[in-house]
């Protein structure tokens, strides 16, 4: 029988998954080429939608409000998920950890019209007048809890021996956070910021129920926009942000996997000794 | 002590026996909880400066709790831990002048050896250059000078365990804590290490202290030796003094393999006792505190009894007549079980350039078994 090759069955069903997570975007990164007006007419081979861009300062202004807010909102998110997945790892006996643990991975499945809504009411309540800010926040909100997972997974598989090690050579608790536990587990914070980064890029739901006026995503410019009317224009701007986006994931899963390898270097080295 | 002849295996070493020398690491009455479970139970032990120590026993048996709390990761329910005279209580772990070797190594993997040797260093804020020289001086020593610049992964074990154990020295400790130190090596190169240690040891004057649940490492390595057992102190002693003079029927069962006699004390000289057991008589110039009536144990090894077609000279006492029962051969000994005829299994081992050709016992074979009176220990215990 063959087992690990490439039988037709296999072939066949790694074809078809592929084409039908990719032909849609494979079609409209098509149709961002093309010359004509019409958005289901191929009219030849064309770049001057990606120079209308440039010319179009609503789409620009747009862009440029989405990387502010997708750069601080991955920061803090990071910086939060990061203390979330410690303290989750390391202060084990906490009360009410379970329910904290439970709290923190909630938004990863609540619909995201409900984690805008609430928000949106919550900005309301504290008299907070929408805008970047709110946006931002909410961003942080919600891409925090990815962060943690995937923090959290790098420390639970943590040597905690390496930390007592470094005390034991004489530094403080806070020499060995910053000299040891964060250089190991960087990876894991590095990919958890492109995760959270891509994330915020994304989102409509939420920031359409938080952003206010002057502060319109580019995610929301191009559904505005789109609503009167799909044109070239917006194949080409879409076409670029899947770009930055399967770069986020590629270099993401790039580093997990670099940290993969190594680690089973090493514990194949182990093997050895 | 009728074993006055069982001292320390380097020659003049036993502090020990110096009433007048003062204790380096005292565990005054320590006792470590964790929620019911005593780990450590109202232990004492004295630890002299320059001893190679070692913690033996199973796990679970306390023994490591006992290396964490001196390190400072554990701090202890109650009792006191004394080191060249401070008490420990509260102190840090970076701030107690003892470093620890772990059993995983605990090698920085974002950083080269270099850097792991010199870690310790840079946290006592010596100066750049004395660092340098040190770390150099540690490569030496552990033969690693080629790999400084190698990243823990891009090591063998064996290079591993060296780096671990530079990098535990190279601040040169108060005390070494040993953490299973060569449980991670395979058995040619555990043994060539063994006595690296002890090269090292002597070579730096540090005072060792070292946990193993491996016999033979003890054995090999220590000066004296404590058997724990459910967090308390069994026995303490040279590694001679624990194999031929057990102080009970635990120790005696932990250490090697041994038989044990059941019988009662029908006679108590000074210096000696007879033991009467189901079809065997015991005399012994080593009747610890025996006392007469009372029922006891009689420990020997299985090198000490000797095995024989024909019965000894004086078969009244310290023999018996039995069947060969099971022969094991390791090569260089082999194990004879023989069936008594009480029912008793006893277990002789023969070295086998010893054994002669003119008297091969083989299976289901009648046979003797005789030993000397000072070949065992009664234990009361």
């Amino acid at each position: 029988m063959n087992t690990g090759g490439w039988s037709r069955f296999n072939i066949a069903s790694v074809t078809l998954g592929f084409a039908f997570l990719y032909l849609p975007i494979l079609l409209l990164v098509i149709y961002s080429f093309n010359a004509s007006r019409l958005v289901t007419v191929w009219g030849g081979f064309s770049t001057q939608w990606y120079a209308a861009l440039l010319q179009n300062q609503g789409l620009l202004d747009a862009a440029w409000v989405t990387l502010q807010v997708a750069l601080v909102s991955a920061t803090v998110a990071t910086v939060l998920g990061t203390l979330a997945a410690l303290a989750l790892t390391r202060y084990t006996r906490f009360r009410g950890r379970i329910l904290f643990s439970g709290m923190v991975f909630a938004p990863l499945v609540m619909p995201e019209v409900i984690t805008g809504l609430s928000l949106l009411l919550l900005f309301v309540a504290i008299g907070l007048d929408r805008g970047m800010l709110t946006v931002t926040l909410a961003h942080i909100t919600f891409a925090m809890c990815f962060v943690a997972v995937v923090v959290q997974s790098r420390l639970l598989t943590f040597d905690r021996s390496l930390e007592e090690a470094a005390m034991d050579l004489g530094a403080t608790p806070v020499k060995t956070f910053f000299a040891i536990t964060l250089p190991v587990i960087a990876p894991a914070i590095i990919s958890g910021w492109m995760l959270a980064f891509t994330l915020s890029l994304d989102d409509l739901v939420i920031a359409s129920f938080t952003s206010g006026p002057g502060a319109t995503t580019l995610p929301m410019k191009i559904y505005s926009q789109v609503r009167l009317g799909v044109t070239p224009e917006i194949n080409a701007i879409c076409t670029i942000l899947i770009a930055i986006v399967a770069t986020g994931v590629i270099i993401a899963s790039l580093v997990n996997k670099r940290r993969e390898v190594q680690r089973l270097r090493d514990e194949q080295a182990a093997g050895r000794a | 002590m009728a074993l006055q002849s069982l001292n320390s295996i380097r020659r003049g070493f036993e502090p020990w026996n110096d009433p007048a020398a003062r204790p380096y690491i005292h565990f005054d009455r320590v006792t470590k909880k964790f929620g019911d479970f005593a780990a450590v139970n109202d232990l004492s032990l004295t630890i002299f400066e320059r001893e190679f120590f070692a913690l033996l026993g199973a796990s679970g048996c306390g023994k490591s709790t006992l290396l964490r709390m001196l390190a400072g990761f554990e701090e202890p329910t109650s009792g006191r831990i004394l080191l060249d005279g401070q008490d420990l209580r509260g102190v840090p772990p970076y701030r107690r002048p003892v470093n620890m070797m772990f059993q995983s190594y605990a090698l920085f993997p974002h950083m080269t050896v270099e850097k792991n040797i010199a870690f310790g260093l840079k946290q006592d804020g010596m100066p750049a250059a004395d660092i340098a020289a040190r770390v150099a001086e540690m490569l030496r020593l552990v033969k690693l000078e080629e790999f400084a610049k190698r990243k823990p992964h891009q090591l063998s074990g064996g290079q591993r365990q060296r780096v671990a154990l530079a990098r535990s020295v190279a601040k040169r400790p108060k005390v070494l804590l040993l953490d299973e130190p060569l449980g991670a090596l395979d058995k040619k190169l555990r043994e060539e290490t063994q006595f690296e240690l002890m090269d090292l040891q002597q070579d730096l004057g540090l005072t060792f202290l070292v946990v193993t649940h491996d016999q033979e490492e003890a054995m090999t390595m220590a000066d004296r030796i404590a058997i724990l057992d459910k967090g308390e102190v069994m026995q303490v002693a040279t590694p001679p003094e624990i194999y031929e003079a057990p102080g009970s029927r635990f120790v005696a069962d932990f250490v090697g393999s041994v038989n044990l006699f059941q019988g009662q004390v029908t006679r108590r000289d000074a210096g000696r006792a007879e033991i009467a057991g189901p079809g065997l008589v015991i005399h012994t110039a080593n009747p610890g505190d025996a006392e007469q009536g009372k029922t006891v144990h009689y420990a020997i090894r299985p090198e000490k009894i000797r095995l024989s077609s024909f019965p000894p000279e004086n078969a009244r006492a310290n023999a018996a007549q039995g069947e060969i029962y099971d022969i094991a051969y390791l090569g260089d000994v082999t194990i004879y079980n023989v069936k008594l005829d009480s029912g008793q299994i006893v277990k002789s081992t023969v070295i086998n350039s010893q054994r002669s050709a003119d008297d091969p016992l083989t299976w289901g074979d009648r046979a003797w078994i005789a030993f000397q009176p000072d070949s065992g220990v009664v234990l009361t215990r």
